[in-house]
């Protein structure tokens, strides 16, 4: 089980979170602008990184906020944890 | 290739068993093939046979970064079954069913196919509902699949709890009789010792590092750990690491790679004559030959490639298996692994071409794929081999997800399968 830093709350056992798949994937401001590639992309596609991964977590059973970590999908290791809003840590990917 | 058969095995009994030869050659990779296929899986390997066997292009070889079934084939719970609710899965899994069937002799290797039903429990009458669509539906495509009550499951698996005073109390159950399970290592090595013997090269220890493409886009060839080999046409069947590989080529899937784990306890004498599944509390319970019960747990939350998962996700499923079997109660469980399974938006796996021309691949197949190895294989042979994909693998496309062609079997099974 990991051991979540919560930059709210502090570190938290997993079971307290839910995921949130993949980080910064901005919805499109015109959607209606998109073809339908460009769409789907949006919808479905991952990066799915072997590496420092940027993720979104939500701490469901305690304060409740979403929040950004950085995690090496490799090794489990969290790399970072910040706040939505704050500067994007360094992935430290080569 | 030597044959195996009861005629061989008392004529090198006689001779103190040492005429024995490997089963396929260590084989270095040659400068250039017809084909590559990247993954040493029993989805690429029985690619790598159906291609030589039934198309004819036996200059190919099958690369893969570790040792051959040492990833998902040699992890999952070897479940067969293929009681899938929508026409499309129904159909590629049925496929597979029925090349399950004659695996053994095609490849003169025992791969111990055992029909032994697989059985999917009921809890609730929501659940009741969908297995009964389910069976109607599989029913109307030709897929064995009945209903049985409580009594009935529990007389066709007698360890079953049927009190209704339990939690979540069985009301019935769905039963494919021809589904059951298979050795999953003899698999890999039925496969490959028969694609050997055709010619093909299985390149063990060597990871694909890069996808060569000419200047028109196509594929070309391929960059490894042991040196660059030259193929017009690449076929990838990488499970967890298919993002990875795709990426090589410029291509982001509709795929995330999250673990898997499996489990198995200390061997008993038979006691679990058939393979029980729950969704609703979410159990996979099977007995193996060697006395072991092999149970599958969920997936854990998160993407990740560790091949490993949280303990409390095993808990969770052993908790469930108390439920129902309370009489493993003080069994140990020898043994915990994860496997990295990789899952589409619709858990439906994908079989097809790609933008990229003389790349294909054969992914997406989540926690489920173990079933679907011949046929899948059958299949990225077939589109690799005639550059379109066979009627079966027709919808399994990557734009189906550009169009909005789904194929919800996650909507249908209500979890992953």
């Amino acid at each position: 089980m990991l051991l979540i830093p919560c930059p709210y709350c502090g570190d938290r056992p997993e079971i307290e979170f839910s995921y949130g798949g993949q980080a910064h994937i901005a919805r499109p401001p015109v959607p209606a602008a998109l073809d339908d590639e460009q769409w789907g992309s949006f919808l479905y596609g991952r990066d799915n990184v072997r590496g420092p991964h940027r993720e979104r977590w939500r701490h469901s059973h305690g304060c409740a906020r979403f929040f950004n970590i950085l995690r090496d999908t490799r090794t489990d290791l969290i790399l970072a944890s910040y706040r939505v809003g704050d500067p994007l840590p360094e992935t430290g990917a080569s | 290739m030597q044959r195996y058969s009861l005629f061989s095995l008392i004529r090198h009994g006689l001779r103190n068993h040492s005429g024995w030869r490997e089963q396929w050659r260590a084989a270095a990779p040659k400068s250039q093939y017809d084909a590559i296929i990247i993954g040493g899986g029993g989805h690429g390997l029985g690619a790598a046979f159906y291609l030589a066997r039934d198309y004819g292009l036996t200059n190919i070889a099958v690369l893969e970064k570790g040792w051959i079934g040492g990833g998902n084939t040699g992890r999952n719970t070897t479940i067969i079954r293929s009681n899938y609710l929508f026409d499309e899965s129904s159909s590629l899994y049925d496929h597979a069913v029925k090349k399950w069937e004659a695996l053994s002799g095609e490849l003169n290797y025992n791969v111990m196919y055992s029909r032994r039903g697989v059985m999917m429990l009921a809890h609730t009458v929501h659940d009741e509902q969908v297995f009964r669509r389910h069976i109607h539906a599989n029913r109307l495509n030709g897929v064995d699949n009945e209903w049985l009550t409580a009594e009935q499951a529990k007389a066709y698996c007698p360890p079953l709890n049927i009190d209704p005073g339990m939690r979540y109390p069985i009301i019935g159950a769905a039963l494919q009789r021809r589904g059951g399970t298979a050795r999953h290592d003899a698999v890999a090595w039925g496969y490959a010792r028969a694609a050997d013997a055709m010619g093909v090269d299985i390149i063990e220890n060597c990871e694909v590092t890069g996808i060569d493409r000419h200047r028109s886009g196509r594929v070309i060839g391929v960059q490894t750990s042991r040196g660059p080999i030259q193929a017009a046409k690449v076929g990838v069947s990488a499970a967890g690491n298919s993002s990875v590989v795709m990426g090589m080529a410029g291509l982001r899937l509709p795929l995330e790679s999250f673990p898997l784990q499996a489990l198995v306890s200390e061997p008993v004498k038979p006691v679990l004559p058939c393979v029980v599944m729950s969704n609703t509390i979410h159990a996979y319970i099977s007995q193996s030959d060697k006395g072991e019960l092999v149970i599958g747990a969920g997936t854990d939350v998160y993407t990740s490639y560790t091949q490993r998962g949280g303990l409390h996700i095993a808990q969770h499923t052993l908790e469930a298996i108390c439920e129902i079997f309370p009489q493993f109660r003080r069994m140990r469980m020898l043994r915990n692994w994860g496997g990295i399974v990789d899952v589409t938006p619709d858990r439906s796996p994908i079989i097809a071409k790609t933008s990229v021309p003389g790349l294909y691949v054969n992914c997406g197949w989540g926690t489920g794929g173990f079933k679907a190895t011949p046929g899948a294989a059958h299949l990225l042979a077939h589109t690799m081999a005639t550059d379109a994909p066979h009627a079966l693998n027709a919808p399994f496309t990557i734009e189906r997800f550009r169009d909005g062609y789904m194929i919800d079997e996650a909507a249908a099974a209500a979890v992953a399968h």
